[in-house]
């Protein structure tokens, strides 16, 4: 089912939430709603879900505009971020409770739900625990229970609320690589919401970013790292380092020097540059290049991390060097990012 | 057994690290101090109200049970209960569910006022009503015209019962309610159930044992108050004599076996609800931990 969300608001208590945001949502696409706390990612996904109504346009599910129908007529999958389980029903309950308050024909007879509640325990590799309550399980077993669950009504759209958040790292890693299997096997459309880049960039087909209620930039995992399109992208996926530089006819230029960058198709004017810290050229010589003197040192696993004061305006960058590279405290290195990027200066 | 540094982080179970624990001594003093107040003021009062009422022995005692007056107390004290516990319990649920669940103007003033018969002494409520509803009362003139009798009959009684008691269930079920949030509800409208079906199916059991013991408690109080009804029952034996205003009024009369014959059912009621909430807890006890938890 593809999802289209155009030029949605959202206000709460007349504090908007959501700017003006649209998307469209591919049939069979696993999105990831990416942002830092505060940037209406949740929200996004609630309205999404129903849960919440948009204060201004619409949400489309295929042609049809789902914007005013409740949230138990979009049959939407959710899964919440504590989960929501049923504390007093059991686990096999808790997975055909969607299919038991059906009304009519469309509900299955009880041996049915069961049957169905089995098969999906199978689907989250939870075979055999139908009889147990959801506080006789671990935080990862309960996860794939409120999948199930949402699962269990064939929804058109599944969406996960942080799904991996209340996990520690071991059991994210693994739920992060069975979802991506689940999704590969059932198809659903599926968003889910995260702070955690690197989740959403492993696991995502598309990542959408957000800020403050916008969305800043919607691509691949590749699309996202590579060519980040605002210096906020640049600085929340992945490391970064930047400086203030300026350009003049096609050239970039650091304080009074040039850097050794040929710039041709930039405007005139000061801007920031942006590289990433492990993509770097080590010089010797410095004519053309960026030099610094070592103010800080870290080992980070297999690299070194260093700190460098540029120039004499207290200027600090980060870069990488290999472990076994001679720069010690206050000595010089000099070097030209390999892929930058330059944002005018604000 | 595991290491006790470790289980001394255990908050719910009962051991404590060596650091506070007192000594000997002091755990001693203060287990007679409890045990000689819960003796003095609570186990020999209760003793005494049986052993009274048993004083010139058992067919005495069944014989003023039986007396018509006596009976007819009963009847009435079992009315009130019936009618003003479900009162209690809709009333109860549908406050605890506003309060808990939604935003709205006057919140905390309607949480203020649920207090308000905690802490009104129960004489003033009734006579609260014997201002509305008396004949020199606010409304005691049109019920007149329209031969509504309130005061000094059942329907009287019956409200200031409920008056007395509508504390009980709203405030067990608020602070769980709100402990709980709408996670759950927002979980079975997304799964497809109603409104009418998310409050049987999920809200409902959720506070189940909140609510029990709410209704336990408020069973008690309706079945036991004396202040409030006195006011405004007339003490009309064998029409609006309800049970503890018949003890007094045996009582007042020199019938001590009558007198703690009724006064030793009311105390049998006290200790069956005791019992029933203590085997209630027993035998759903990890049901209990699991509603509250989780």
């Amino acid at each position: 089912m593809e999802v289209r969300v155009a030029n949605v608001r959202k206000e709460f208590d007349r504090f908007p939430a959501l700017h003006d945001v649209s998307l469209d949502i591919k049939s069979g696409e696993l999105i990831a709603l990416l942002g830092p706390s505060g940037s209406g990612k949740t929200t996004l996904l609630r309205l999404i879900a129903g849960l919440e109504r948009p204060t201004r346009g619409n949400i489309f599910f295929g042609d049809e505009d789902a914007s005013h129908k409740s949230i138990q007529d979009r049959n939407v999958g959710f899964v919440f971020q504590h989960y929501a389980l049923f504390r007093h029903m059991t686990v096999a309950d808790n997975i055909g409770f969607g299919l038991k308050v059906r009304h009519g024909p469309s509900r299955p007879p009880a041996h049915e739900i069961r049957r169905r509640a089995s098969e999906l325990l199978d689907l989250v590799q939870l075979s055999g625990l139908e009889k147990r309550y959801p506080a006789q399980l671990s935080g990862g077993q309960r996860q794939r229970v409120a999948l199930a669950r949402a699962m269990a009504i064939e929804p058109k759209v599944l969406l996960l609320d942080e799904p991996f958040g209340a996990l520690d790292a071991q059991v994210r890693r693994e739920l992060r690589r069975w979802l991506r299997e689940i999704h590969d096997a059932t198809g659903h459309t599926t968003v889910f919401v995260t702070h955690d880049q690197e989740e959403a960039l492993e696991l995502a087909d598309r990542v959408v970013v957000m800020s403050q209620g916008r969305i800043e930039q919607v691509g691949t995992a590749d699309d996202i790292y590579d060519t980040p399109n605002s210096p906020f992208v640049y600085g929340f996926i992945g490391e970064s380092s930047s400086l203030p530089v300026k350009v003049e006819n096609g050239e970039i230029w650091l304080a009074d020097r040039p850097i050794g960058i040929a710039a041709p198709n930039e405007p005139s004017g000061d801007a920031t540059l942006y590289f990433r810290p492990h993509d770097v050229e080590l010089l010797d010589g410095c004519s053309g290049c960026i030099a610094g003197t070592v103010a800080a040192s870290r080992r980070v696993a297999g690299t070194r991390r260093v700190e460098l004061e540029i120039g004499g305006e207290r200027q600090r960058v980060e870069i990488e060097l290999p472990v076994d590279h001679p720069a010690a405290q206050k000595s010089r290195v000099a070097f030209r990012p390999g892929r930058w990027k330059l944002f005018p200066a604000a | 057994m595991a290491d006790p540094e470790i289980k001394s982080y255990a908050p719910h179970h009962e051991s404590r690290s060596a650091a506070v624990t007192e000594s000997r001594p002091a755990q001693a003093v203060l287990m007679a101090i409890v045990f000689a107040f819960l003796g003095i003021f609570l186990l020999l009062p209760l003793i005494i109200v049986f052993h009274e009422a048993l004083a010139k022995g058992v067919s005495a005692y069944t014989q003023s049970l039986s007396d018509a007056d006596t009976r007819s107390a009963i009847r009435l004290t079992l009315l009130v209960a019936a009618i003003s516990v479900p009162l209690n319990i809709v009333f109860g649920i549908s406050a605890a569910w506003a309060i808990a669940k939604f935003e709205f103007k006057g919140k905390a003033f309607l949480t203020t006022l649920i207090d308000l018969p905690f802490s009104v002494s129960p004489v003033i409520s009734g006579l609260v009503y014997v201002l509305l509803f008396g004949a020199q009362g606010l409304l005691g003139g049109w019920l007149k015209a329209h031969g509504i009798v309130i005061l000094f009959a059942v329907p009287g009684i019956v409200l200031a019962t409920v008056f007395v008691t509508f504390p009980f269930v709203a405030r067990e079920l608020i602070p769980l309610m709100q402990e709980q949030g709408n996670g759950d509800e927002e979980a079975a409208l997304s799964l497809g159930a109603n409104g009418w079906q998310t409050f049987w199916y999920v809200t409902l059991p959720n506070v189940k044992w909140g609510l029990l013991y709410g209704v336990l408690l408020c069973n008690a109080r309706a079945m036991g108050e004396f202040g409030a009804v006195s006011v405004v029952s007339g003490h009309i034996r064998g029409l609006t004599n309800t049970m503890p205003l018949h003890v007094e009024i045996l009582y007042n009369e020199y019938n001590a076996v009558g007198a703690f014959a009724v006064a030793s059912l009311l105390a049998g009621l006290a200790l069956v609800t005791l019992v029933l909430k203590t085997l209630l807890e027993m035998r759903y006890g990890a049901e209990i931990a699991a509603t509250r938890g989780h």
